[in-house]
Protein backbone atom coordinates (compact mmCIF):
# COMPACT_ATOMS: atom_id res chain seq x y z
CA UNK A 1 0.00 0.00 0.00
CA UNK A 2 1.18 3.53 -0.56
CA UNK A 3 0.52 6.90 1.04
CA UNK A 4 -2.48 7.68 -1.13
CA UNK A 5 -4.33 4.38 -0.69
CA UNK A 6 -7.83 4.91 0.61
CA UNK A 7 -9.10 3.31 3.80
CA UNK A 8 -11.34 1.04 1.70
CA UNK A 9 -8.34 -0.16 -0.34
CA UNK A 10 -6.22 -0.77 2.77
CA UNK A 11 -8.97 -2.70 4.57
CA UNK A 12 -9.58 -4.88 1.50
CA UNK A 13 -5.86 -5.60 1.05
CA UNK A 14 -5.48 -6.51 4.73
CA UNK A 15 -8.58 -8.73 4.64
CA UNK A 16 -7.29 -10.53 1.53
CA UNK A 17 -3.80 -10.93 2.95
CA UNK A 18 -2.18 -8.86 0.19
CA UNK A 19 -0.61 -6.79 2.94
CA UNK A 20 -0.60 -6.86 6.73
CA UNK A 21 -1.82 -4.36 9.27
CA UNK A 22 1.68 -4.18 10.71
CA UNK A 23 3.19 -3.29 7.32
CA UNK A 24 0.56 -0.58 6.78
CA UNK A 25 1.14 0.80 10.28
CA UNK A 26 4.94 0.82 9.98
CA UNK A 27 4.70 2.61 6.64
CA UNK A 28 2.36 5.24 8.11
CA UNK A 29 4.68 5.76 11.09
CA UNK A 30 7.59 6.22 8.68
CA UNK A 31 5.64 8.83 6.70
CA UNK A 32 4.81 10.72 9.89
CA UNK A 33 8.49 10.70 10.84
CA UNK A 34 9.45 11.99 7.42
CA UNK A 35 6.78 14.65 6.87
CA UNK A 36 5.48 15.80 10.23
CA UNK A 37 8.44 18.11 10.79
CA UNK A 38 7.09 20.23 7.95
CA UNK A 39 3.35 19.64 8.21
CA UNK A 40 3.20 19.87 12.03
CA UNK A 41 0.00 17.84 11.99
CA UNK A 42 0.69 15.41 14.84
CA UNK A 43 1.24 16.61 18.42
CA UNK A 44 1.56 13.04 19.75
CA UNK A 45 2.31 9.77 17.95
CA UNK A 46 1.06 6.62 19.69
CA UNK A 47 3.49 4.26 17.93
CA UNK A 48 3.59 1.44 20.49
CA UNK A 49 -0.14 1.36 20.81
CA UNK A 50 -0.55 1.38 17.03
CA UNK A 51 1.89 -1.48 16.51
CA UNK A 52 0.16 -3.55 19.21
CA UNK A 53 -3.24 -2.95 17.61
CA UNK A 54 -1.90 -3.81 14.15
CA UNK A 55 -0.42 -7.08 15.46
CA UNK A 56 -3.81 -7.91 17.00
CA UNK A 57 -5.53 -7.34 13.63
CA UNK A 58 -3.00 -9.59 11.88
CA UNK A 59 -3.38 -12.25 14.59
CA UNK A 60 -7.16 -12.16 14.17
CA UNK A 61 -6.81 -12.76 10.45
CA UNK A 62 -4.30 -15.56 11.00
CA UNK A 63 -6.75 -17.21 13.40
CA UNK A 64 -9.54 -16.94 10.82
CA UNK A 65 -11.58 -14.54 12.93
CA UNK A 66 -13.75 -12.00 11.06
CA UNK A 67 -12.11 -8.63 10.42
CA UNK A 68 -13.90 -5.30 10.71
CA UNK A 69 -14.57 -3.00 7.74
CA UNK A 70 -11.59 -0.81 8.71
CA UNK A 71 -9.10 -3.61 9.36
CA UNK A 72 -5.60 -2.18 9.56
CA UNK A 73 -6.64 1.35 8.52
CA UNK A 74 -4.51 4.03 10.21
CA UNK A 75 -6.32 7.05 11.65
CA UNK A 76 -5.64 9.97 13.99
CA UNK A 77 -7.76 12.35 16.06
CA UNK A 78 -7.81 16.06 16.80
CA UNK A 79 -6.17 16.49 20.20
CA UNK A 80 -9.45 17.34 21.92
CA UNK A 81 -10.39 13.63 21.87
CA UNK A 82 -9.48 11.68 25.01
CA UNK A 83 -6.72 9.21 24.15
CA UNK A 84 -5.80 6.91 27.04
CA UNK A 85 -2.36 7.87 28.29
CA UNK A 86 -2.34 11.41 26.88
CA UNK A 87 -3.53 14.68 28.42
CA UNK A 88 -6.38 16.07 26.28
CA UNK A 89 -4.79 19.31 25.07
CA UNK A 90 -7.57 20.84 22.99
CA UNK A 91 -4.80 22.92 21.44
CA UNK A 92 -4.04 24.70 24.71
CA UNK A 93 -1.04 25.21 26.97
CA UNK A 94 -3.24 25.10 30.06
CA UNK A 95 -4.49 21.54 29.50
CA UNK A 96 -0.91 20.20 29.38
CA UNK A 97 -0.98 19.94 33.16
CA UNK A 98 -4.18 17.87 33.19
CA UNK A 99 -3.94 14.23 34.13
CA UNK A 100 -3.67 11.87 31.19
CA UNK A 101 -6.96 10.43 30.01
CA UNK A 102 -7.51 6.90 31.28
CA UNK A 103 -10.15 5.88 28.73
CA UNK A 104 -10.44 6.62 25.00
CA UNK A 105 -13.27 8.70 23.56
CA UNK A 106 -16.02 6.32 22.36
CA UNK A 107 -15.58 7.30 18.71
CA UNK A 108 -11.98 6.03 18.92
CA UNK A 109 -13.19 2.81 20.54
CA UNK A 110 -15.79 2.35 17.80
CA UNK A 111 -13.27 2.86 14.98
CA UNK A 112 -10.84 0.46 16.66
CA UNK A 113 -13.63 -2.08 17.05
CA UNK A 114 -13.96 -1.92 13.26
CA UNK A 115 -10.27 -2.74 12.98
CA UNK A 116 -8.78 0.75 12.59
CA UNK A 117 -5.42 1.62 14.13
CA UNK A 118 -4.97 4.87 16.08
CA UNK A 119 -1.66 6.59 15.27
CA UNK A 120 -1.91 9.67 17.46
CA UNK A 121 -3.33 13.09 18.28
CA UNK A 122 -3.43 16.10 15.96
CA UNK A 123 -2.69 19.82 16.15
CA UNK A 124 -5.63 22.24 16.39
CA UNK A 125 -6.49 25.86 17.06
CA UNK A 126 -6.59 26.69 20.77
CA UNK A 127 -9.76 25.37 22.41
CA UNK A 128 -11.26 25.08 18.90
CA UNK A 129 -12.03 28.82 18.79
CA UNK A 130 -10.31 29.14 15.42
CA UNK A 131 -10.70 28.92 11.65
CA UNK A 132 -6.99 29.09 10.68
CA UNK A 133 -5.23 26.00 12.07
CA UNK A 134 -2.59 28.27 13.60
CA UNK A 135 -1.53 27.64 17.18
CA UNK A 136 0.85 29.79 19.25
CA UNK A 137 1.84 26.91 21.53
CA UNK A 138 2.48 24.13 18.99
CA UNK A 139 3.11 26.18 15.86
CA UNK A 140 0.79 26.23 12.85
CA UNK A 141 -0.57 23.22 11.03
CA UNK A 142 0.78 23.57 7.49
CA UNK A 143 -1.19 23.00 4.30
CA UNK A 144 0.35 20.13 2.28
CA UNK A 145 -0.59 21.90 -0.98
CA UNK A 146 1.52 24.93 -0.01
CA UNK A 147 3.28 24.74 3.34
CA UNK A 148 3.33 28.54 3.56
CA UNK A 149 -0.45 28.48 3.78
CA UNK A 150 -3.06 27.69 6.41
CA UNK A 151 -4.72 24.31 6.71
CA UNK A 152 -7.82 26.02 8.01
CA UNK A 153 -9.12 25.22 11.45
CA UNK A 154 -9.72 24.51 14.00
CA UNK A 155 -9.18 20.86 12.93
CA UNK A 156 -5.92 21.90 11.25
CA UNK A 157 -3.85 18.79 11.93
CA UNK A 158 -6.81 16.67 10.82
CA UNK A 159 -6.72 18.42 7.43
CA UNK A 160 -2.92 18.37 7.12
CA UNK A 161 -2.51 14.72 8.14
CA UNK A 162 -5.03 13.40 5.59
CA UNK A 163 -4.14 15.77 2.72
CA UNK A 164 -0.44 15.10 3.37
CA UNK A 165 -0.88 11.34 3.02
CA UNK A 166 0.03 10.53 6.64
CA UNK A 167 -3.28 8.78 7.36
CA UNK A 168 -6.37 8.13 5.21
CA UNK A 169 -8.86 9.15 7.93
CA UNK A 170 -8.78 11.74 10.72
CA UNK A 171 -11.45 12.83 13.17
CA UNK A 172 -12.18 16.47 13.83
CA UNK A 173 -14.79 18.63 15.49
CA UNK A 174 -17.01 21.26 13.90
CA UNK A 175 -18.81 23.95 15.90
CA UNK A 176 -19.02 26.62 13.19
CA UNK A 177 -17.04 25.03 10.34
CA UNK A 178 -13.96 23.42 11.89
CA UNK A 179 -14.25 20.23 9.78
CA UNK A 180 -15.53 21.92 6.61
CA UNK A 181 -12.99 24.77 6.53
CA UNK A 182 -9.89 22.50 6.66
CA UNK A 183 -11.59 20.18 4.16
CA UNK A 184 -11.98 23.12 1.80
CA UNK A 185 -8.46 24.52 2.25
CA UNK A 186 -6.75 21.10 2.17
CA UNK A 187 -8.86 19.58 -0.64
CA UNK A 188 -10.57 16.81 1.34
CA UNK A 189 -13.95 15.20 1.82
CA UNK A 190 -15.28 16.12 5.27
CA UNK A 191 -18.48 15.05 6.99
CA UNK A 192 -20.17 17.15 9.63
CA UNK A 193 -23.07 14.90 10.59
CA UNK A 194 -26.43 15.97 12.00
CA UNK A 195 -26.18 17.60 15.44
CA UNK A 196 -26.51 14.76 17.93
CA UNK A 197 -25.71 11.97 15.47
CA UNK A 198 -22.27 11.01 16.82
CA UNK A 199 -21.46 10.88 20.52
CA UNK A 200 -19.22 13.66 21.82
CA UNK A 201 -18.46 11.89 25.10
CA UNK A 202 -14.88 12.22 26.34
CA UNK A 203 -13.95 15.02 24.03
CA UNK A 204 -13.07 18.52 25.24
CA UNK A 205 -16.07 20.73 24.46
CA UNK A 206 -16.28 24.24 23.05
CA UNK A 207 -19.94 25.23 22.54
CA UNK A 208 -22.34 22.56 23.80
CA UNK A 209 -25.18 23.98 21.68
CA UNK A 210 -23.22 23.64 18.43
CA UNK A 211 -20.44 21.05 18.83
CA UNK A 212 -20.28 18.17 16.34
CA UNK A 213 -17.65 15.48 15.64
CA UNK A 214 -16.93 13.84 12.30
CA UNK A 215 -14.36 12.40 9.86
CA UNK A 216 -12.14 13.87 7.13
CA UNK A 217 -10.90 11.62 4.31
CA UNK A 218 -9.73 11.54 0.69
CA UNK A 219 -12.88 9.83 -0.62
CA UNK A 220 -16.60 9.84 0.05
CA UNK A 221 -16.50 6.06 0.57
CA UNK A 222 -13.95 6.43 3.35
CA UNK A 223 -16.17 9.02 5.03
CA UNK A 224 -19.09 6.59 4.89
CA UNK A 225 -16.96 3.70 6.22
CA UNK A 226 -15.80 5.73 9.23
CA UNK A 227 -19.21 7.34 9.80
CA UNK A 228 -21.07 4.01 9.79
CA UNK A 229 -18.58 2.55 12.26
CA UNK A 230 -19.08 5.46 14.67
CA UNK A 231 -22.89 5.66 14.78
CA UNK A 232 -24.96 4.53 17.73
CA UNK A 233 -26.50 5.89 20.92
CA UNK A 234 -24.44 6.81 23.98
CA UNK A 235 -25.94 7.75 27.33
CA UNK A 236 -22.76 9.65 28.18
CA UNK A 237 -23.63 12.42 25.70
CA UNK A 238 -27.07 13.87 26.52
CA UNK A 239 -27.29 15.30 22.99
CA UNK A 240 -26.54 11.99 21.25
CA UNK A 241 -29.54 10.58 19.41
CA UNK A 242 -31.29 7.41 20.49
CA UNK A 243 -32.01 6.60 16.84
CA UNK A 244 -30.57 3.32 15.71
CA UNK A 245 -27.61 3.54 13.32
CA UNK A 246 -28.63 4.37 9.75
CA UNK A 247 -25.70 3.16 7.63
CA UNK A 248 -24.81 5.27 4.60
CA UNK A 249 -22.59 2.75 2.81
CA UNK A 250 -25.40 0.52 1.38
CA UNK A 251 -26.85 3.41 -0.69
CA UNK A 252 -23.58 5.22 -1.46
CA UNK A 253 -23.49 4.12 -5.10
CA UNK A 254 -27.18 4.68 -5.76
CA UNK A 255 -26.52 7.77 -7.88
CA UNK A 256 -28.47 11.01 -7.85
CA UNK A 257 -31.37 10.01 -10.14
CA UNK A 258 -34.42 11.26 -8.29
CA UNK A 259 -32.75 13.74 -5.95
CA UNK A 260 -33.91 17.36 -6.07
CA UNK A 261 -30.92 19.63 -5.56
CA UNK A 262 -30.91 23.42 -5.24
CA UNK A 263 -28.19 26.06 -5.00
CA UNK A 264 -28.10 28.55 -2.12
CA UNK A 265 -27.91 32.05 -3.60
CA UNK A 266 -28.06 35.58 -2.20
CA UNK A 267 -25.92 35.63 0.94
CA UNK A 268 -23.84 32.73 -0.39
CA UNK A 269 -23.00 34.60 -3.60
CA UNK A 270 -21.90 37.80 -1.91
CA UNK A 271 -18.18 37.94 -1.24
CA UNK A 272 -17.50 34.78 -3.23
CA UNK A 273 -14.10 34.85 -4.91
CA UNK A 274 -13.56 33.61 -8.50
CA UNK A 275 -12.54 30.12 -7.30
CA UNK A 276 -15.78 29.86 -5.32
CA UNK A 277 -17.85 30.81 -8.35
CA UNK A 278 -15.98 28.28 -10.52
CA UNK A 279 -16.39 25.51 -7.94
CA UNK A 280 -20.10 26.15 -7.49
CA UNK A 281 -20.60 26.21 -11.24
CA UNK A 282 -18.82 22.87 -11.79
CA UNK A 283 -20.79 21.14 -9.04
CA UNK A 284 -24.19 22.56 -9.91
CA UNK A 285 -23.71 21.71 -13.60
CA UNK A 286 -22.82 18.09 -12.84
CA UNK A 287 -25.80 17.77 -10.50
CA UNK A 288 -28.14 19.69 -12.84
CA UNK A 289 -29.05 21.90 -9.89
CA UNK A 290 -30.75 24.80 -11.64
CA UNK A 291 -32.95 26.21 -8.87
CA UNK A 292 -31.39 29.04 -6.87
CA UNK A 293 -32.98 29.52 -3.46
CA UNK A 294 -32.41 31.86 -0.54
CA UNK A 295 -32.12 30.70 3.03
CA UNK A 296 -34.32 33.00 5.13
CA UNK A 297 -32.55 35.52 7.39
CA UNK A 298 -29.26 33.75 6.86
CA UNK A 299 -27.07 36.71 7.88
CA UNK A 300 -28.95 36.84 11.17
CA UNK A 301 -28.41 33.10 11.58
CA UNK A 302 -24.68 33.58 11.20
CA UNK A 303 -24.82 36.43 13.74
CA UNK A 304 -26.74 34.28 16.22
CA UNK A 305 -24.23 31.42 15.84
CA UNK A 306 -21.42 33.90 16.53
CA UNK A 307 -23.13 35.17 19.70
CA UNK A 308 -23.98 31.72 21.11
CA UNK A 309 -20.43 30.59 20.37
CA UNK A 310 -18.67 33.42 22.11
CA UNK A 311 -21.01 33.33 25.09
CA UNK A 312 -20.89 29.57 25.71
CA UNK A 313 -17.13 29.59 25.04
CA UNK A 314 -16.68 32.39 27.59
CA UNK A 315 -18.74 30.50 30.15
CA UNK A 316 -16.81 27.25 29.58
CA UNK A 317 -13.46 28.93 30.21
CA UNK A 318 -14.50 31.42 32.93
CA UNK A 319 -12.51 29.77 35.72
CA UNK A 320 -9.39 29.54 33.56
CA UNK A 321 -9.81 33.20 32.56
CA UNK A 322 -9.92 34.07 36.26
CA UNK A 323 -6.81 32.15 37.23
CA UNK A 324 -4.66 31.45 34.16
CA UNK A 325 -5.45 34.21 31.68
CA UNK A 326 -1.75 34.62 30.88
CA UNK A 327 -1.50 31.05 29.61
CA UNK A 328 -4.02 31.49 26.77
CA UNK A 329 -3.13 32.63 23.29
CA UNK A 330 -3.86 36.37 23.83
CA UNK A 331 -6.22 36.43 20.84
CA UNK A 332 -8.27 33.51 22.21
CA UNK A 333 -8.23 35.02 25.69
CA UNK A 334 -9.65 38.36 24.58
CA UNK A 335 -12.40 36.70 22.52
CA UNK A 336 -13.38 34.50 25.46
CA UNK A 337 -13.35 37.36 28.00
CA UNK A 338 -15.57 39.41 25.70
CA UNK A 339 -17.78 36.34 25.22
CA UNK A 340 -18.27 35.94 28.96
CA UNK A 341 -19.60 39.52 29.06
CA UNK A 342 -22.34 39.22 26.43
CA UNK A 343 -25.64 39.81 28.25
CA UNK A 344 -27.67 36.65 28.83
CA UNK A 345 -30.78 38.39 27.47
CA UNK A 346 -29.16 38.66 24.05
CA UNK A 347 -27.96 35.04 24.10
CA UNK A 348 -31.47 33.82 24.92
CA UNK A 349 -32.79 35.84 21.98
CA UNK A 350 -30.25 34.10 19.74
CA UNK A 351 -31.44 30.68 20.97
CA UNK A 352 -35.05 31.67 20.27
CA UNK A 353 -34.10 32.82 16.80
CA UNK A 354 -32.36 29.51 16.25
CA UNK A 355 -35.63 27.57 16.63
CA UNK A 356 -37.44 29.96 14.28
CA UNK A 357 -34.71 29.71 11.65
CA UNK A 358 -34.66 25.91 11.89
CA UNK A 359 -38.39 25.73 11.15
CA UNK A 360 -37.99 28.01 8.13
CA UNK A 361 -35.06 26.09 6.65
CA UNK A 362 -36.76 22.72 7.21
CA UNK A 363 -39.57 23.93 4.95
CA UNK A 364 -37.03 24.18 2.12
CA UNK A 365 -36.27 20.49 2.56
CA UNK A 366 -39.89 19.67 1.70
CA UNK A 367 -39.01 20.81 -1.84
CA UNK A 368 -35.37 19.77 -2.04
CA UNK A 369 -33.28 16.82 -0.91
CA UNK A 370 -30.06 18.78 -0.83
CA UNK A 371 -28.79 22.35 -1.02
CA UNK A 372 -25.37 23.36 -2.37
CA UNK A 373 -23.36 26.22 -0.89
CA UNK A 374 -19.71 27.25 -0.95
CA UNK A 375 -17.63 26.12 2.04
CA UNK A 376 -15.22 29.04 2.28
CA UNK A 377 -15.10 32.45 0.58
CA UNK A 378 -11.51 31.79 -0.58
CA UNK A 379 -8.79 29.16 -1.00
CA UNK A 380 -6.19 28.69 1.76
CA UNK A 381 -4.80 32.04 2.97
CA UNK A 382 -1.11 32.53 3.78
CA UNK A 383 0.05 31.72 7.32
CA UNK A 384 -0.12 34.84 9.44
CA UNK A 385 -2.52 36.62 7.09
CA UNK A 386 -4.77 38.96 9.11
CA UNK A 387 -7.20 40.44 6.62
CA UNK A 388 -9.07 39.44 3.47
CA UNK A 389 -11.07 41.11 0.74
CA UNK A 390 -14.80 40.49 0.99
CA UNK A 391 -17.28 42.23 -1.29
CA UNK A 392 -14.60 44.77 -2.21
CA UNK A 393 -13.79 45.69 1.41
CA UNK A 394 -10.80 44.67 3.53
CA UNK A 395 -12.13 42.80 6.57
CA UNK A 396 -10.53 40.73 9.39
CA UNK A 397 -9.73 37.26 8.07
CA UNK A 398 -10.38 34.99 11.08
CA UNK A 399 -13.98 35.89 11.75
CA UNK A 400 -14.97 35.82 8.09
CA UNK A 401 -13.55 32.45 7.00
CA UNK A 402 -16.68 30.79 8.40
CA UNK A 403 -19.39 32.99 6.94
CA UNK A 404 -20.71 30.17 4.71
CA UNK A 405 -20.40 27.32 7.20
CA UNK A 406 -21.81 28.99 10.33
CA UNK A 407 -25.45 29.37 9.22
CA UNK A 408 -25.60 25.63 8.43
CA UNK A 409 -24.10 24.10 11.58
CA UNK A 410 -26.18 26.63 13.55
CA UNK A 411 -29.17 24.32 13.05
CA UNK A 412 -27.23 21.08 12.95
CA UNK A 413 -27.82 20.13 9.31
CA UNK A 414 -25.61 17.31 7.97
CA UNK A 415 -23.04 18.44 5.41
CA UNK A 416 -20.45 16.75 3.25
CA UNK A 417 -17.76 19.18 2.12
CA UNK A 418 -16.53 18.02 -1.30
CA UNK A 419 -13.15 19.12 -2.70
CA UNK A 420 -12.75 20.69 -6.14
CA UNK A 421 -9.20 20.10 -7.38
CA UNK A 422 -8.73 23.60 -8.78
CA UNK A 423 -5.24 24.98 -9.45
CA UNK A 424 -3.17 26.20 -7.77
CA UNK A 425 -5.25 25.42 -4.66
CA UNK A 426 -8.33 23.29 -3.97
CA UNK A 427 -11.60 24.59 -2.53
CA UNK A 428 -14.68 22.94 -1.07
CA UNK A 429 -18.41 23.00 -1.72
CA UNK A 430 -20.97 22.12 0.96
CA UNK A 431 -23.55 19.46 0.09
CA UNK A 432 -26.23 20.09 2.73
CA UNK A 433 -29.04 17.64 3.49
CA UNK A 434 -32.06 17.53 5.81
CA UNK A 435 -31.48 16.40 9.40
CA UNK A 436 -30.56 12.69 9.66
CA UNK A 437 -30.00 12.39 5.89
CA UNK A 438 -26.22 12.08 5.88
CA UNK A 439 -26.82 9.23 3.42
CA UNK A 440 -28.07 11.69 0.78
CA UNK A 441 -25.14 14.09 1.19
CA UNK A 442 -22.70 11.17 0.97
CA UNK A 443 -24.44 9.77 -2.15
CA UNK A 444 -24.10 13.12 -3.89
CA UNK A 445 -20.45 13.43 -2.81
CA UNK A 446 -19.73 9.94 -4.14
CA UNK A 447 -21.46 10.77 -7.43
CA UNK A 448 -19.36 13.94 -7.82
CA UNK A 449 -16.23 11.91 -7.12
CA UNK A 450 -17.10 9.25 -9.69
CA UNK A 451 -17.80 12.01 -12.22
CA UNK A 452 -14.31 13.37 -11.39
CA UNK A 453 -15.76 16.76 -10.50
CA UNK A 454 -14.83 16.33 -6.83
CA UNK A 455 -11.42 14.86 -6.04
CA UNK A 456 -8.91 15.10 -3.24
CA UNK A 457 -5.81 16.31 -5.13
CA UNK A 458 -2.35 14.98 -4.27
CA UNK A 459 -0.06 17.72 -3.02
CA UNK A 460 3.46 18.20 -4.43
CA UNK A 461 5.30 16.57 -1.51
CA UNK B 1 -30.57 49.57 19.13
CA UNK B 2 -27.90 52.23 18.79
CA UNK B 3 -24.26 51.25 19.16
CA UNK B 4 -22.57 51.83 22.46
CA UNK B 5 -19.58 54.23 22.37
CA UNK B 6 -16.04 53.13 23.28
CA UNK B 7 -16.01 54.90 26.64
CA UNK B 8 -19.30 53.41 27.76
CA UNK B 9 -18.22 49.98 26.52
CA UNK B 10 -14.96 50.18 28.47
CA UNK B 11 -16.88 51.11 31.61
CA UNK B 12 -19.17 48.13 31.02
CA UNK B 13 -16.17 45.81 30.52
CA UNK B 14 -14.53 47.01 33.75
CA UNK B 15 -17.77 46.51 35.68
CA UNK B 16 -18.44 43.12 34.11
CA UNK B 17 -14.85 42.01 34.79
CA UNK B 18 -15.32 42.91 38.45
CA UNK B 19 -18.70 41.18 38.59
CA UNK B 20 -17.30 38.03 36.97
CA UNK B 21 -14.05 38.07 38.95
CA UNK B 22 -11.93 38.12 35.80
CA UNK B 23 -8.86 40.34 36.25
CA UNK B 24 -8.00 42.18 33.03
CA UNK B 25 -4.89 44.15 32.21
CA UNK B 26 -5.10 47.58 30.57
CA UNK B 27 -3.22 46.31 27.53
CA UNK B 28 -5.99 43.80 26.82
CA UNK B 29 -8.75 46.43 26.77
CA UNK B 30 -8.64 47.45 23.07
CA UNK B 31 -8.89 43.86 21.91
CA UNK B 32 -11.60 42.88 24.41
CA UNK B 33 -13.53 46.02 23.49
CA UNK B 34 -13.24 45.30 19.76
CA UNK B 35 -14.43 41.71 20.26
CA UNK B 36 -17.32 42.70 22.49
CA UNK B 37 -18.37 45.49 20.11
CA UNK B 38 -18.66 42.95 17.27
CA UNK B 39 -20.58 40.50 19.48
CA UNK B 40 -23.01 43.18 20.66
CA UNK B 41 -23.54 44.45 17.12
CA UNK B 42 -24.33 40.95 15.90
CA UNK B 43 -26.41 40.11 18.98
CA UNK B 44 -28.54 43.20 18.41
CA UNK B 45 -29.06 42.28 14.75
CA UNK B 46 -30.55 39.03 16.04
CA UNK B 47 -32.48 40.70 18.86
CA UNK B 48 -34.06 43.20 16.45
CA UNK B 49 -35.83 40.31 14.72
CA UNK B 50 -39.32 40.19 16.15
CA UNK B 51 -40.48 36.88 17.56
CA UNK B 52 -43.61 36.15 19.59
CA UNK B 53 -43.31 35.98 23.39
CA UNK B 54 -44.30 32.33 23.19
CA UNK B 55 -41.36 31.32 21.01
CA UNK B 56 -39.17 28.68 22.64
CA UNK B 57 -35.37 28.76 22.66
CA UNK B 58 -33.71 25.98 20.66
CA UNK B 59 -32.28 23.79 23.47
CA UNK B 60 -34.86 21.51 25.05
CA UNK B 61 -34.19 19.96 28.44
CA UNK B 62 -35.75 16.60 29.17
CA UNK B 63 -36.33 15.77 32.83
Amino acid sequence: MEAWSTAAEIAEAVAQGRTSAIAVTEAALARIKERNGVLNAFTAVTAERALAKARAVDAARAAGRPLGPLAGVPFAVKNLFDVAGLPTLAGSKINRTRAAATVDAPLITRLESAGAVLLGALNMGEYAYDFTGENVHDGPSRNPHDTGRMTGGSSGGSGGSVAGGLVPIALGSDTNGSIRVPSSFCGLFGLKPTYGRLTRARTFPFVASLDHLGPLARSARDLALAYDAMQGPDVEDPVCTTRLPEPALPTLGKGIGELRIAVAGGYFERGAGPEVIQAMSLVSQELKANDIIELPEVARARAAAFVITTSEGGALHLDRLRTRAGDFDPATRDRLIAGAMVPASLVTKAQKFRRWYRAQVLQLFERYDAILAPATPMTAPKLGQQTMMLDGAEVPLRANIGIYTQPISFIGLPVVCVPLPLRPLPIGVQVIAAPWREDIALRIAHHLERAQVAQAPRPPL
Amino acid sequence: MSEIDDKALEAYIKAAAAALGVPIEDAWMPSIRANLAVSLRLANIVADFELPDESEPAPVFEA
